[in-house]
């Protein structure tokens, strides 16, 4: 019996990766079809609340780009990702360099591009998706967990400023 | 304000190496000498000074006078933030595999439908 990961795992195999894990109840054909279609990633691929995809362009195929952005609706700052797919295996298997670009909301990912690599294996129907990044170096993988973390922390710190400028007035 | 980079980075390097976690390990049962920490290591007391110097950079270990003995202290600080850091990273994945959820699921009725 395979113990399927029903919430998102995350763990740190070596210092310069992050693997990501987590099941899905669906037959793999369709999690590839969620993962690789730009209409279908723009809908779930949102990241923090206050923040909306404005570019999702992917050629999947090995030498095929992609690139994703996102706007802070807010205060209307960007960053995004982009990158090259080297070997596409569907619904197996896709490897492709991601690369940061930290717009101006800031933040860095190690200078050189990370290596993705996610794999697709279907259990019984359900998908395991495991998502492997290896960074240029242990401080760039760090960097980038970091960052992924920053702006979701800053929105509650602002709020606790804010909350806490309140009191002091009242 | 994010949990400091450098510090998570020696936390990080600190727990990456296996005598260092058996260190910390040893003092998670309660405070112990430089002597009483070789002791379980077939290690020179110097090597083990040098793991403790790693440890107590990050932050993960303190130094109590206790009269003429200096013991070593665990601190659990360090490695909250580090647990809480991995824990905000994985929050923010399972937020949009839950919107992931939802698109399998249309596309899964969809296909029934067809």
């Amino acid at each position: 019996m395979v113990t399927l990961p029903e919430t998102a795992q995350v763990s740190l195999p070596g210092d310069t990766r992050v693997s990501v894990k987590r099941a899905f109840r669906a037959p793999r054909e369709l999690v590839w079809e969620a993962y690789t279609t730009p209409e279908l990633m723009r809908r779930w691929l949102t990241g923090y609340p206050g923040w909306t995809m404005t570019v999702c362009e992917m050629d999947v195929r090995a030498g095929g780009t992609f690139r994703w952005r996102w706007r802070g609706d807010a205060d209307g700052k960007e960053f995004g990702f982009h990158g090259e797919y080297l070997e596409v295996d569907a619904p197996a298997r896709l490897h492709n360099t991601e690369a940061f670009d930290p717009g101006d909301v800031g933040g860095s990912m190690g200078a050189e591009p990370a290596l993705i690599t996610v794999t697709f294996e279907e259990h019984d129907g359900a998908t395991v998706m495991t998502t492997l990044i290896e960074y240029d170096s242990r401080a760039s993988r760090d960097e980038a967990v970091a960052t992924g973390m920053t702006d979701g922390m800053e929105w509650s710190y602002k709020n606790l400023d804010r909350t806490l400028a309140e009191r002091q007035k009242g | 304000m994010m949990p400091d980079a450098d510090l998570l980075d020696a936390t990080f390097f600190a727990l990456a190496d296996p005598t260092r976690r058996a260190i910390l390990a040893r003092l998670a049962t309660g405070k112990a000498s430089v002597g009483e920490l070789t002791e379980p290591f077939e290690m020179s007391q110097p090597a083990i000074s040098k793991h403790l110097k790693v440890l107590e950079r990050a932050g993960l270990v303190s130094v109590d006078q206790d009269g003429t003995r200096r013991l070593r202290r665990l601190e659990t600080a360090p490695l909250d933030a580090a647990t809480d850091w991995i824990a905000r990273y994985r929050d923010l994945w399972e937020s949009q595999f839950r919107r992931l959820d939802a698109v399998l699921d249309q596309l899964k009725a969809a296909r029934r439908s067809d």
